[in-house]
């Protein structure tokens, strides 16, 4: 029988409690990573298999030759970018002035405005999307608006169209720009703003120099949500684009249910996802690049 | 913020401006409830006569009633899997720490960058091999996953502020694992995990994509419904649902707004 140090079986009996502990905690995981890998990954992937099978199943390049020779395609990636960047530059202009009251309003006041702000965030976007249809139409309120100020004497064509796509896109990513934005304005310190007061600098100048910089940060997530949401969203434009606004999303639905083409519709999907990521890392890119412009000021 | 600066013109444009915007966001979800209560097929506004025919048609119908008692049924279970799920992984990530933890935070995050419609086909593809296209299970699936980052992002901040030192006390009494986390953990963030099962719940009421590929029959959820009517005609009865919807939000907002004051 051979003796073993009580000290050395101490250690041991330690680590094993400890991988025991371990294990016992990424098993406690376990049901998110199965749910989120057979629930997202693998379709993702799925989506991959399948742009390169054709209809009976058998492997095959043309869902690719097919849609990257198609002036169709070229089309659809030109109004999905064209309707993001229309979106984020709406939400910039809108939503930096909304953001600057929000973060000089009293803290209280700024509370009760935030509730105002998420309350669209948690109405059905449907709900949303049907309520300007209602203001947007031929005879609909906006365009009685106009025309009793006098400043168009036949209705605008407000709905079924990329402007009315357009509004409904920027109002449903506007509070998701200023949420971010808002709270790095709250964050600055505002000895500098005082700083600059008192050493002269205008409201403007103060504004631009030294209030836009400290928040850019804020800014930059905001743009990157409105962006990168945008590049895929799929039920404002079916309703409000009325088949004018033919983004890759709407080309997804379109190919699957009217030609039933799986495969093409798959090519599309994956064409999509990686616009996204070509998406993501420009504004990653950008960011990097940035900072390091900064970095060398300081 | 501003406080330093005396340009009075500049605050006041400011504020007009926001007021404005305010407005802006605030205005579709508001036009609608006049709507509902008019009693013409046109949607006139303001309306010229008062009815409640479109609430009538609402609740009258079998097949919105069948698709109200889906999305209700679908949101519960939606919370009722969601919350579990991301509050033991939360743990995991949390007990776990450094690179393992912030891995899987990602991962668990993943669903909710992903666009709606690639997981909405992928989906499609994935059921229809498994011939479960229009049964509850398959939405459920959908939106489960669309839950999961909504839920962890609610709970790993409370899980993380959590003084763990109670549960080791616990486990160094005698007590299990699973006694330890449901007989202390869990009733200490019993707030935050009903602001959790709530997001969920309102997460899957107002999912709409993977419904609309994945949904049929039985199975067709409110926004399925109202998407597809809205795709056609521009029926009033949407009008009364979207009303409905909002009060319901307002409520829930107030009610989580109300129990955070104090």
């Amino acid at each position: 029988m051979t003796r073993i140090d009580p000290a050395v079986s101490a250690t041991a009996d330690l680590r094993r409690d400890l991988r025991r502990e371990t294990a016992f905690f990424l098993s406690l995981s376990l049901p998110a990573l199965v749910l989120v890998g057979l629930c997202a990954m693998l379709p993702i992937l799925w989506i991959l298999r399948q742009s390169f099978l054709t209809l009976r199943g058998t492997y095959t390049l043309s869902n690719w030759e097919k849609l990257l020779s198609s002036d169709l395609t070229w089309r659809a990636i030109w109004s999905t970018v064209e309707l993001s960047a229309g979106t984020l530059v709406l939400c910039c202009i809108l939503g930096l002035p909304l953001a600057l009251a929000l973060a000089s309003a009293p803290q209280k006041l700024a509370n009760r405005l935030l509730v105002l702000l998420m309350l669209p965030l948690w109405t059905s976007i449907l709900v949303r999307t049907y309520g300007w249809l209602v203001l947007l139409r031929r005879d609909g309120l906006v365009n009685q608006g106009l025309q009793s100020i006098g400043l168009t004497d036949t209705p605008l064509a407000l709905v079924y169209n990329f402007t009315g796509t357009l509004i409904g896109m920027v109002h449903f990513m506007l509070p998701l720009f200023v949420l971010p934005t808002y709270a790095a304005l709250r964050d600055i310190d505002h000895n500098t703003i005082r700083a600059s007061a008192s050493m002269g600098a205008s409201l403007p100048r103060t504004l631009v120099s030294v209030v836009l910089p400290l928040a850019a940060g804020g800014i930059r997530s905001g743009s990157m949500i409105v962006f990168i949401y945008t590049l895929g969203f799929f039920i404002t434009p079916a309703i409000l684009g009325g088949g004018q606004v033919n983004p890759i999303a709407i080309r997804i639905e379109r190919t699957l249910s009217t030609f039933q083409n799986w495969g093409a519709a798959s090519a599309l999907g994956i064409l999509l996802l990686l616009l996204v990521a070509l998406a993501a890392a420009l504004l990653v890119g950008v960011r990097h690049l940035l900072s390091r412009r900064g970095g060398h000021h300081a | 913020m501003l406080e330093s600066f005396d340009n009075r013109g500049f605050k006041i444009a400011m504020w007009i401006i926001a007021a404005l915007i305010l407005g802006f966001l605030i205005l579709p979800t508001l036009i609608v409830v006049p709507l509902s209560f008019s009693g013409s097929d046109l949607l006139e506004f303001p309306p010229s006569t008062f009815s409640l025919r479109w609430y009538q048609s609402f609740f009258g119908s079998t097949s919105w009633m069948l698709a109200l008692k889906t999305s209700l049924l679908l949101g519960a279970l939606t919370a009722l899997l969601a919350v579990p799920v991301s509050l033991a992984a939360c743990i995991a990530m949390n007990r776990l720490g450094g690179i393992k933890s912030r891995v899987l935070y990602t991962y668990v995050l993943s669903p909710s960058v992903i666009p709606g419609i690639l997981l909405a086909i992928g989906l499609f593809f994935v059921l229809a091999k498994l011939k479960l296209i229009g049964t509850l299970s398959g939405v459920l699936v959908g939106h489960v996953v669309l839950a999961i980052p909504v839920t962890t992002i609610v709970l790993f901040p409370a899980v993380s502020r959590f003084d763990w030192g109670q549960v080791d006390a616990a486990r160094s009494l005698g007590a299990g694992w699973l006694r330890a986390i449901t007989g202390i953990l869990v009733p200490q963030l019993n707030f935050t995990l009903l602001t959790a099962a709530l997001m969920a719940f309102l997460t899957s009421l107002d999912e709409a994509v993977v419904s609309i590929f994945v949904a049929a029959g039985d199975s067709a959820t409110l926004p399925k419904l109202m998407f597809l009517s809205l795709r056609d005609q521009i029926d009033p009865t949407i009008a009364a649902i979207s009303t409905l919807w909002t009060v319901l939000v307002v409520a829930v907002v107030l009610l989580v707004n109300a129990r955070r004051a104090p």
